[in-house]
């Protein structure tokens, strides 16, 4: 715990997946998406649910910005909102990458 | 405005400042082939034949899950006793909930660890006495308790799923803390809970037996913060969880009461935690109201929400949001006043009950008792357990 984490390069050919100790669901009651594991919940923002609907492990970081830069045309470039939550998420563990 | 037009009003305002029951345990069966002396189970034996029935138990994750439960625990004494483990872990992960099994690892198989990933089970939480088959084995009082959860710890990682392990630590096992940390990796859990034993159901009867002294745990607390340096950010994630005893603030007990926990006995009896059978409160069962009625207006579930309920000093207490006034259940029993400050708490006037208690433990004056089982019951000659033949 004592070396601080390097914050990870996200480049846009990298490919992320959920880590399988993590469930990803919309929760009706929270009124959000949200990532489950044993005896506890993260509550997702607007878009990193977004962004989590899109991880497959297939798509790439590129095509997950693209698709969103299409879904929401007014909102600018996206792509550093995207490359900043995977970032976030690796640290926390809730994502792999290739 | 009517009296209808009233009650519905009061109702709305009260739905609405209530949150979700998020987490809901369901104690499938007080029954359990191990006899662990730390068990927080209540001492009196209950009929299995009371149990709900599979039917019952859908329709409790249903209402439950309609509220906004989104945790779901299986527990008990040993939930594999119930042979439609299966279904119901089928019926609530296709209700969306995350499925957690707690489970001291006795009656689990391979195919059985199987069929329950078909099922749908998300996570499987396997408790540990200690880190080695004698005293692992002493205290559980069951022979080969060991080596079926080492095994079964194995499969369980094997076949994907996330595994948290549980030690209950006491004076009995602390000695053992790095071995228990170094088993933990070998098994390659994810979470490892090393908590102290908290006092109730069984435990409160053993505490002399059980409470460590406070310099055992400092010993114990630097060796954790040790091995995790070591660990680099890798292997498991160690949680320590020191008793509320040697603490000088209460611990904000279930995140409030009916705040967020929600537990359903075997019986059908709906708690705000599993000790709280205890308090001299009727609490209501899921045979006779829906788990909305229970949650949202129960008398029993409201008795302890926000501070109407507090005396001083907790009244007067700029804590109060942080711990809620600590524990009903531990200043009941140590009281006799389920309504006092939770005697943790250094501005309690019977905070002096905690330390007569860490005393107490010192040198023990009773012998310890050995959880005893409905089914063992009958070919239990003795439930003294002889610890003292394991190295402690």
């Amino acid at each position: 715990m004592s070396t601080p984490i390097v914050p990870q390069k996200i480049s846009p050919t990298m490919t992320p997946s959920l880590n399988p100790m993590f469930r990803f669901q919309w929760e009706k009651a929270q009124d959000c998406f949200v990532l489950l594991f044993p005896e506890g919940m993260v509550k997702l923002n607007g878009g990193a649910g977004e962004i989590m609907q899109l991880i497959d492990g297939k798509q790439n970081v590129q095509k997950i910005t693209d698709t969103l830069n299409n879904k929401f045309p007014d909102a600018g470039d996206l792509a550093p909102d995207v490359h900043e939550f995977i970032n976030t998420a690796i640290e926390k563990k809730w994502l792999y990458h290739d | 405005m009517t009296n209808q037009a009233a009650n519905d009003r009061q109702k709305q305002e009260t739905s609405a400042m209530v949150g979700p029951p998020l987490w809901l345990l369901a104690e499938l069966t007080y029954d359990c082939p191990l006899h662990c002396p730390y068990c927080s189970n209540p001492t009196q034996l209950s009929e299995t034949k009371n149990e709900l029935t599979t039917e019952q138990w859908f329709q409790v994750f249903n209402q439950a899950r309609d509220l906004g439960a989104v945790q779901l625990g299986f527990s008990g004494g040993e939930p594999l006793l119930r042979k439609d483990l299966e279904a119901l872990v089928k019926y609530s992960r296709d209700l969306g909930f995350y499925t957690n099994l707690i489970t001291s690892g006795i009656g689990l198989t391979e195919k059985r660890i199987g069929k329950l990933k078909e099922a749908g089970l998300d996570h499987i939480q396997i408790s540990f006495q200690g880190a080695d088959p004698e005293l692992n084995d002493a205290i559980a009082g069951r022979g080969n308790a060991y080596q079926q959860k080492f095994d079964m710890a194995k499969s369980v990682k094997a076949q994907g799923y996330p595994m948290v392990l549980n030690f209950v630590l006491s004076k009995q096992n602390l000695e053992q803390i790095t071995d228990i940390m170094r088993l933990s990796c070998e098994l390659e859990a994810d979470y490892v809970e090393l908590a102290t034993a908290q006092y109730y159901g069984w435990a409160y009867e053993n505490r002399d037996h059980l409470l460590p002294s406070r310099e055992q745990l400092v010993e114990a607390e630097r060796l954790v913060n040790e091995f995790r340096e070591q660990q680099q950010g890798k292997g498991p994630h160690f949680i320590f969880v020191t008793p509320d005893y040697f603490e000088t603030r209460p611990k904000a007990c279930m995140n409030g009461w009916g705040s967020t926990f929600l537990t359903v006995t075997p019986d059908g009896s709906a708690l705000p935690c599993h000790s709280a059978k205890m308090l001299p409160l009727t609490f209501p069962n899921v045979k006779d109201k829906s788990i909305g009625d229970i949650w949202q207006q129960d008398f029993s579930f409201d008795y302890f929400r926000g501070d109407d309920w507090m005396p001083q000093p907790c009244k007067g207490c700029d804590e109060k949001e942080k711990d809620f006034g600590g524990c009903r259940c531990q200043a009941f029993m140590m009281t006799g006043d389920m309504h006092k400050t939770d005697p943790v708490c250094s501005k309690s006037e019977d905070h002096h009950l905690i330390q007569a208690a860490i005393d107490s433990a010192i040198e023990p004056s009773t012998p310890i008792l050995k959880r005893v089982n409905q089914k063992a019951m009958q070919h239990a000659k003795n439930t003294q357990l002889s610890i003292a033949r394991t190295k402690v």
